[in-house]
């Protein structure tokens, strides 16, 4: 068995309608409870918008704090989900899931 | 046998089952090589052994359990855990299937780029060399070398897993696998641009992969719809192209110079297919070139198997053979209404088919202007002196005849 964490990527800019959320909400909270009864859940969780980041670097023993994302960009790291899978063709299958109760992209990737 | 027969005829077999064994697509490459390095030595002095395919397996599996003694010895967690694996080989579970098939759809999975499933394929299955590939697909050798390299990387890291997939995703993942063989047979049959127009080498070795996913998976019409297309196109591979290297086209081909082997072969298969009723796309192109190999030409039959191919594959460029075969039926005016409600731009053979069209209509000039569009988008030599001889034909005569 591998992990494989499952990285939500979103659309900069304010959050969606109750509307448009409501049902998104919902079928994750579906997902998870299919991934936990399968064994494969390991951890999941939703992220604050990326103005709420702070990046810290160490420069010459010195600390230095920077506001905002390491990387600026149109889409953001909303989210994720580690799962455990025996093969990259599980982890693939979960990765569709989640996308289709997101509606976002999802990447898929291993840990070492 | 010959050495390099078997090396052709086994070289997938052994690291298929050698990736089985042990794991580890590295490793199983190594020891083949080393097998058949070792053939080279050793069989002109004792003659070819009986079972050159068992000989060759035999003897990989021993040199790679031999590295991978002599590196766990040197404590290396990686080579430990494979030889565990050798040691204690697990039994064929669910239904037995071949373990080349498992490797084809291993290299073609979609979770790869499909330049590095096109690359891996060659290399694992073919046994073709890094610079041969390179040089097949116009890259630098050091670009496909990287390419092989993070392919093989991403299928270990990443966990592809070596296997044949469920029932429920076959079909789109087939689907993949024949898109491979396919390509590898079109940069062999019409390479994207240098100086010769085939690379026989590479129309051979989609063949005999072909061959090999037929013998595999019988009972799926369209891996022997590509097994087909591939013969009957590959058929009249010496018809097109004259002495000198000029292109031929279909119509002015002399069939004395098909292989009618291949023709008769092609056109079993297809006739076969027909049996089964599963039609798909790579069946209704066979069928198309059946018929182009039974002359004179059934146009009306072509436009009806166009017409079903477009149902399956409803795009402009399949609408544009279409329409060739309209020009037989209907006459060029009919079929240029179709071609120019196409957006095809920058794609030469649209420009080449218009060409065509507007010259059969007298309209001379729009057709050199079409010529000189197609020769500009393709960078094949053969084709570009093609195109440059029908313009000056178009340009020579009178712009009214």
């Amino acid at each position: 068995m591998k992990n494989y964490l499952l990285s939500v990527y979103q659309p900069d800019g304010p959050t969606p309608a109750p509307d448009v959320l409501g049902p998104i909400v919902e079928a994750l909270g579906a997902l998870n409870a299919e991934m936990k009864a399968a064994g494969a859940w390991v951890f999941d969780g939703g992220l604050f918008p990326p103005e709420t980041a702070t990046v810290v670097k160490v420069k010459d023993g010195e600390v230095g704090m920077t506001d905002g994302p390491y990387v600026e960009g149109k889409e953001h790291l909303g989210g994720f989900t580690i799962v455990r899978a025996p093969d990259l063709d599980a982890a693939l299958e979960w990765g569709r899931k989640l996308a289709a109760a997101t509606t976002l992209p999802i990447e898929v990737r291993p840990f070492r | 046998m010959s050495i390099e027969r078997v090396f052709a005829a086994e070289y997938g077999r052994a690291v298929a089952v050698l990736v089985r064994v042990f794991g580890d697509i590295d490793i199983a490459e190594e020891a083949v090589q080393e097998a058949f390095a070792t053939a080279v030595r050793k069989w002109p002095e004792t003659g070819t052994p009986p079972s050159p395919a068992g000989w060759i397996i035999t003897t990989a599996r021993n040199a790679a359990v031999d590295r991978l003694r002599r590196e766990s010895a040197r404590q290396d967690k990686h080579a430990q855990a494979a030889l565990l694996r050798a040691e204690d080989e697990p039994v064929e579970e669910g239904p037995v299937r071949d373990d080349r098939l498992r490797l084809i759809f291993t290299c073609c999975h979609p979770a790869l780029a499909p330049a590095a499933r096109v690359a891996l394929t060659l290399r694992l299955l073919g046994g073709l060399a890094t610079p041969e590939i390179a040089r097949a697909f116009l890259v630098p050798e050091k670009t496909m070398a990287q390419r092989i390299v993070r392919a093989k990387a991403k299928i270990r890291d990443a966990g592809i897993p070596y296997r044949v997939p469920r029932d429920a995703d076959l079909p789109d993942r087939l689907r993949a696998v024949l898109a491979v063989l396919y390509l590898i047979f079109t940069e062999g049959h019409t390479a994207s641009s240098g100086d010769a127009l085939v690379r026989d080498d590479l129309c051979a070795e989609a063949i005999r992969l072909g061959r090999v996913l037929a013998e595999l998976m019988p009972d799926e019409p369209e891996v022997w719809g590509l097994l087909a297309l591939m013969l009957l196109v590959h058929s009249r591979r010496d018809a097109r192209t004259t002495a000198s290297g000029d292109l031929v086209l279909l119509a002015d081909q002399d069939r004395s110079r098909w292989d009618a082997a291949l023709v008769a072969e092609g056109q079993a298969i297809v006739r076969r297919c027909l049996g089964w009723r599963r039609p798909g796309p790579y069946q209704i192109q066979a069928a198309i070139n059946a018929v182009h190999s039974d002359p004179p030409t059934d146009w009306g039959q072509i436009v009806q198997l166009y017409d079903q191919l477009l149902h399956f594959t409803p795009t402009p460029v399949v609408a544009l053979h279409r329409a060739v075969a309209v020009t037989e039926v209907s006459g060029p005016s009919a079929a240029l209404k179709i071609v120019d409600e196409l957006d095809l731009p920058s794609y030469h053979v649209f420009h080449v088919v218009r060409a065509d069209l507007l010259r059969r209509l007298g309209r001379t000039e729009e057709a050199a202007d079409a010529y000189r569009r197609a020769a500009e988008l393709t960078d094949n030599a053969t084709e570009k002196a093609f195109l440059r001889r029908q313009r000056e034909s178009v340009e020579l005569k009178h712009p009214k005849e």
